[in-house]
Order: structure tokens, then sequence, then C-alpha cells
């Protein structure tokens, strides 16, 4: 990934990190974070351990740093969701924020990830990248939506990629950009139109691993399509739709 | 039984490809069957099917205009099981994939070869295209071009690549010449013209045994094959 | 991926003209019957003109364009191309793709074998008998040629943007030269691409695969599963 550093001239932001770590039994040994990024335990059925996001009120600004790392450990179950979408807004002086994503499965252990959409405003420049590590028989559904733009307003520009390892192989590594200055974003090959993107991948090595089924591709509609990775259990869900809420329901037929 | 000349051709019978497999073993003599569109190409492939698969182990891959047309036509007909059929798309150029550039019709010969076993004949179907459609020689080792009586009796005059080179030209349909106006006789002394020495066969697939003279052809090939006749 | 060092070229001298013969549209490669998800597109009403083209061609460019541009530098450069292949399994979540990148890859693999016989293009082809993705086997095509990483680059975006435009005169009917002067106005983005591919593939070199430019376009994964399952088509993908 380019940027380690960031460009000297992007004004200084806002810095904010979380960090959320489970335990068995539905510990959360670790939770901490503040501002844009302040988390709360909340209340779930199941064996999940639950955080909700609650401060992405109106975050990230241009120049924004943030990063967030949860981990479940051996054994554990988590669940992790957010209280309002978060919109990404122009800075004062302009320049990229950046979201970082660091979520770690340890053995035995399961992480659902289901925030609301991130919503892409007029003007802003984002760039975020979710890195998922998981071990050989964790379990994941990580889902993401990204929405172009208020209502009625157009998009910002938003570069998002996603990095997951499993077992210690890299197997999905997936950058989108779209918005003013990338080019052909809103061609016939890549978004067409469509202003609500998003992905949910399932990595569930007792369904598609061995002794399981292996899942078979399959379009679900014009506009989305199931896709089963190449070397790990995991099947890739990406979807397109004109808004947040048709993508949601798409989105909601292919969540386990 | 015909006796092949390959000195009318060299060429022909320089630029074949390799005719022993990886393992060692020689691979399948592969036919081409072209011609234009409606002359019965599927019709002789699947006749050649019914007439020979009881006597040598054979492959087919249609080249189709639109995906697998003919490959599934041949399917429900049921000439061949259905691992021994296989269809290469064609981008709508289906002279281009029999000969400008046959990397997909080879690696569809090869995996039918891997997948159905030892094959002795593989037959290789163009799409139907028009009078200059040939075969190259990188992937077929012979040619069999087949036209009709009712796409008109001056076909073999005016000639082309297809009717003057083919190692065998069928002209089928032959039925039908009262009702089309077609004199085969015609046909026939303009065929001759057209290719020196080279063999011409009459056709009607839809009588019995119709498909006769174009077996017989295939297993005068076939024979010259194994004996490493043609290379 | 551990790759301190590359090893150096084959001894040959540069050829640039080898360029010309291994980007030419009537390479025997297998390209022509392949739409690169114009006729996915098409059907879609996506594309219907010179405008609706650039813009397919432009987006595929940036995306799938870039991703093979960076995987033909790399191989070209000799890093590992069985990693590199590995690389581009990770990058097309779309089996549709996969398989292929896979076919034409093997087709590029048998013309490239015919056409400048190397070791390293055999022992591709042994490590991968199935097929490698088809921009490694191109880059490792350009190193056998003699070729620079820069011009395997190029050739791989050119790629990515010709074939669509050929699709699409023979699906649509359009003005040919028309067509042509798309592919000529995206000369620019096109120089620019191979441009960041040949830097990634440079930070590929020492950092590992995980450098390589992983841009995705969400329609041409999903449209490719769909019309892999078309019962009629005119083009393979």
């Amino acid at each position: 990934m380019t940027g380690a550093a960031a460009p000297a001239a992007v004004p200084a932001g806002l810095s904010a990190s979380a960090r959320v770590a489970a335990g068995p039994g539905g510990t959360l040994p670790v939770l901490a974070g503040d501002g844009p990024l302040a988390l709360r335990r909340t209340r779930a059925a199941g064996p999940y351990a639950q955080v909700t996001l609650v401060g992405a009120m109106s975050a990230p600004l241009g120049g924004d740093r943030l990063r967030l790392a949860a981990e479940a450990r051996p054994g554990a179950a988590l669940r992790i969701t957010s209280a309002a979408a978060m919109v990404a807004l122009p800075g004062r002086g302009g320049g990229a924020a950046r979201f970082d994503t660091e979520l770690t499965v340890r053995q035995g252990g399961e992480l659902r990830w289901l925030p609301e959409p991130l919503i892409s405003a007029r003007g802003s420049e984002l760039v975020t990248h979710a890195r998922i590590d998981l071990a050989a028989d964790a379990r994941l559904v990580f889902r993401e939506e990204q929405v172009l733009g208020r209502s009625g307003e157009e998009g910002g520009r938003l570069t998002s990629r996603i990095t997951v390892r499993w077992a210690g192989r890299t197997v999905l590594d997936q950058e989108l950009s779209t918005g003013p200055g990338a080019p052909g974003w809103d061609g016939g090959a890549v978004l067409g139109g469509h202003r609500a993107v998003g992905q949910l991948l399932v990595v569930d090595p007792a369904a598609y691993g061995e002794g399981g089924r292996p899942a078979e591709p399959r379009p679900l509609g014009g506009t989305a399509a199931l896709l089963p990775l190449a070397g790990a259990p995991a099947v890739l869900v990406t979807a397109l739709a004109p808004d947040a809420l048709a993508l949601r329901r798409l989105l909601d037929t292919v969540t386990p | 039984m015909h006796r092949d000349h390959p000195v009318t051709f060299p060429g022909r019978h320089t630029h074949g490809a390799q005719a022993v497999r990886p393992d060692g073993r020689r691979r399948a003599l592969r036919i081409g069957l072209g011609g234009p569109v409606g002359s019965g190409k599927t019709a002789t492939v699947a006749a050649l099917c019914r007439t020979l698969r009881d006597e040598v182990a054979i492959g087919v891959v249609t080249n189709d205009i639109y995906t697998r047309e003919d490959a599934d036509f041949l399917l429900r007909n049921a000439v061949l099981p259905a691992e021994r059929i296989t269809a290469v798309e064609t981008g709508a150029c289906p002279h281009t994939a029999i000969r400008d550039d046959i990397s997909a019709n080879l690696e569809a010969v090869e995996e039918l070869e891997e997948a159905a076993g030892p094959l002795d004949l593989v037959l290789v179907e163009s799409g139907g295209d028009n009078l200059t459609a040939t075969f190259s020689h990188g992937l077929v080792d012979a040619q069999v071009f087949v036209i009709d009586v009712a796409g008109g009796d001056d076909i073999p005059r005016k000639g082309g690549p297809g009717v003057t080179t083919a190692d065998l030209l069928v002209v089928n349909k032959t039925d039908l010449a009262p009702y089309v106006g077609s004199d085969l006789g015609l046909m026939a002394r303009d065929a001759k013209a057209q290719r020196g020495g080279l063999p011409v066969v009459f056709t009607a697939l839809t009588r019995p045994g119709g498909v006769g003279p174009v077996a017989d052809w295939v297993r005068g090939r076939l024979a010259a094959w194994r004996t490493g006749g043609t290379q | 991926m551990q790759q301190p060092s590359c090893p150096p070229p084959p001894s040959r001298p540069a050829a640039a003209a080898a360029l010309l013969v291994l980007a030419d549209g009537r390479f025997p490669a297998g390209g022509h019957a392949h739409s690169g998800g114009a006729e996915a597109a098409v059907r879609a009403g996506r594309i219907t003109g010179p405008d609706s083209l650039e813009d397919f061609c432009r987006g595929r460019l940036h995306t799938a364009g870039l991703v093979a541009a960076a995987l033909a530098a790399a191989a070209c450069a000799g890093l590992d191309p069985v990693e590199l292949d590995a690389a581009a399994d990770v990058r097309t979540p779309s089996p549709a793709l996969r398989a292929t990148a896979r076919r034409l890859g093997r087709q590029l693999m048998r013309a490239a074998r015919a056409v400048w016989p190397a070791p390293e293009l055999a022992a591709l082809a042994a490590a991968r008998p199935r097929g490698a993705h088809q921009p490694v086997v191109l880059g490792a095509a350009a190193r056998a040629a003699g070729l620079t990483p820069h011009d395997a680059a190029l050739a791989a975006g050119y790629e990515t943007v010709s074939g669509p435009a050929t699709a699409v005169v023979r699906l649509l009917g359009l003005d040919p030269f028309r067509a042509t002067a798309v592919l000529a106005r995206l000369g620019g983005e096109l120089d620019e691409v191979a441009g960041r591919a040949v830097a990634a593939a440079g930070r590929a070199a020492t950092g590992g695969t995980g450098e390589l430019p992983a841009a995705s376009a969400p329609l041409l994964e999903i449209t490719a599963e769909a019309h892999a399952a078309w019962p009629t088509r005119l083009f393979a993908s």
C-alpha cells in the first residue's frame, strides 16, 4: 500500500483510534475509543459480545486519520455495528481523510462486522483500507456499503481497499475508486450510474471448506453476484444498487 | 477406397501440428469440416459419428457462431457421449478461429483427448461461413468442404479456397437437385476442373447410408494416419 | 513474498519491434473471441455508441487494465510468475473472470512458446498446466522477447481496451473509425497507467505482491458471471 506517511501539505486533521478485543464467554477485555470512534457495549442475542460505534456523527473530515482495530480472540464471538451512517465530509483545508480498519479473528473465533453505510458527501475525499487477518478456522461476516452523495447530491472522492489474509495467505485484495478524479468510475465497466455499492464477505470453513460444500458462483439479479474466492472457504457478494436502501435489501438476502 | 495425392498441394502436408503427443503416443487424426451456412456440416458430422463410432473413438469440436448450438444439436441427437463433444466460441468470426488464430481450437482438441481418453479421430466443425474459409494446417490434418446443390450449381465453378483446396469436396443434398434445378453433371465437371485430382463425393444425407462416401474417405485417412502416412 | 532481487533478463538483444508483434490484435492467442465484458455491457444498454464505449474502456483501463499492466510488468521484470499468478487470483474475485484469464493465459503461452521459445516460459507452463493468468504470461512472453517491463505494461493495458473496442464494432456495427479513435484518445491515459504499473512492479520487487495495484471494477466482475451463464452469446467473455 502506498502513502505510509501523510503528505506534508495536508492540514492537520483529527487523529482518533479505537480498539476492541473480545474474549470467550462474551467478555470484552479491551474496549477503548473516543471522538468519532466512541464505542459502546450493546446488547445482542446469541453468543456475541456486541460493540456499537456511536460517535461517527460527522466524521471523517478531510485530513482526519482514523484507525479502528478489532480482534476476536481464540473462541470469541464479536459483533460490531454502528448507530448511524458515517459521513465523509470535506475538511476545512481540503486534503484526504484516512480510515484504517484492522480486523483480526483468531482460531475458533468469529467476527460479524455489520456497520451502517459510509456516505461520501460532495467535495469529500476519503481513503479507507480494511485489513482482515483470519485464522484457518475463523469465521467472518463482513459487510461494507458505500453511498455516493447524500440525497440528491453528487458524491465525493472515495477510495476503499479491502485486503484479506486467511491462514497466513492473502486471499482477496480489492480496491474501488469512485467520484471526481477517478477515471471511468461511472462508466459501464465500473458503476454504470449506480450510487450505492456494497460487498459482503463470508468466510466459513465449516460451510465452504473441506467437509462443506464449495459455493457455486451465481448472479443475484443484474447488478450483484455471489463469487466464491480462489483458495479460501469464502464467498464475496459484490452488489450495486441505485441507493442505500435497495443495496441493504439486496445484501440482506445473502447475509447468513 | 480413396487414394490421397499429397503432391498436389505439398504445403498441406508440411505444416501440420505435432503428430505425437507429449507422452509419445500418436494423437488422434484431426479432420476439419467447413462450408457455407446450411450446407449440412453438422448433419455430416452427426452421420459420420453414427457410422464410425463403433469402429473408432471419435471426438467433436464445434465452432458455433452463437455459443454452442451445433454442439447441442449433436448432444440432443445423442451421436456421441457428452464428454466427446465440446464447443469453441468464435467472437463472431468463425473463420478466424479455424485459420488465423487457432489457439482456442487447439486447446479444445487437446482437452477432449485428455478428458475422453485416447481418441482415434477428432472432427473439427467450423461455423458456417463463406467460400473462402479454410482450416489452418496447424489445426487439422485434412479438411472436408461441404457445399450443397441448393446453394446453386455454379458454386464449384466459382471456386474459392474451400472448393479448390479441400482434401475432400462434399456436394450434399443431391436428392434436392431436381427441385432446385441443379445440374449434378455440371457440378462434377466444374469441381474436377477446379480441383485437379482431389476427390469429390456426392451425398444425400437424408437417405440411408447417405454419408457412406464420406465415411469411406475418412476410413482411408485413418488407415494412412495410423501408419504415419499423413504428416 | 520474498523477492529481494529479480533474475536478470535473458541475454538477448532488446527488440523494440517485438512489442508490435506481441500487441498486434492478430497475434494468435485467442483474444478475438473475447469482448472484455463489452458484450454484457452492450446487452445491458451500458454501451450504445462511441461515448459510452470510451467511458467503459476508460473504467476498464484504470481498473483491470492497471492490475494487468502491473502484473505483466512484474513478470517481465523477472518476479516469480507463480507468485504473481496467485496475486492475480486474489485480485479477481469472479470465478468466470479467473477461468477466462487462465484460458487466455494458456492460449497465449502456446503462441509465445512457438514465437519466442525460452526456458522460463516452459517452466511457467509446467508450473501452471491449466494456464496462468494471461497478464502474467504476457509479461513472461515480453521478457522472452527481450522487451522491457514498460513494454509489457503497455501491451497489457492496451489489450484491456482494444478487445472491447473491437468487439463493439462487431456487436453494434459501430463505425470502426470512431471505435479506433476511442483507443487513440485513451493513449495518454494508457501511457500513464503503464507508468504507474511499472512503478508498482518496482515496489513489488522489494515489498512483495501486496504492493501491486488492486483496482477493481464491480460491473465487470458482476456481469461476467451472468454472461458466462447466457445460453447464447457471440463472445466467450
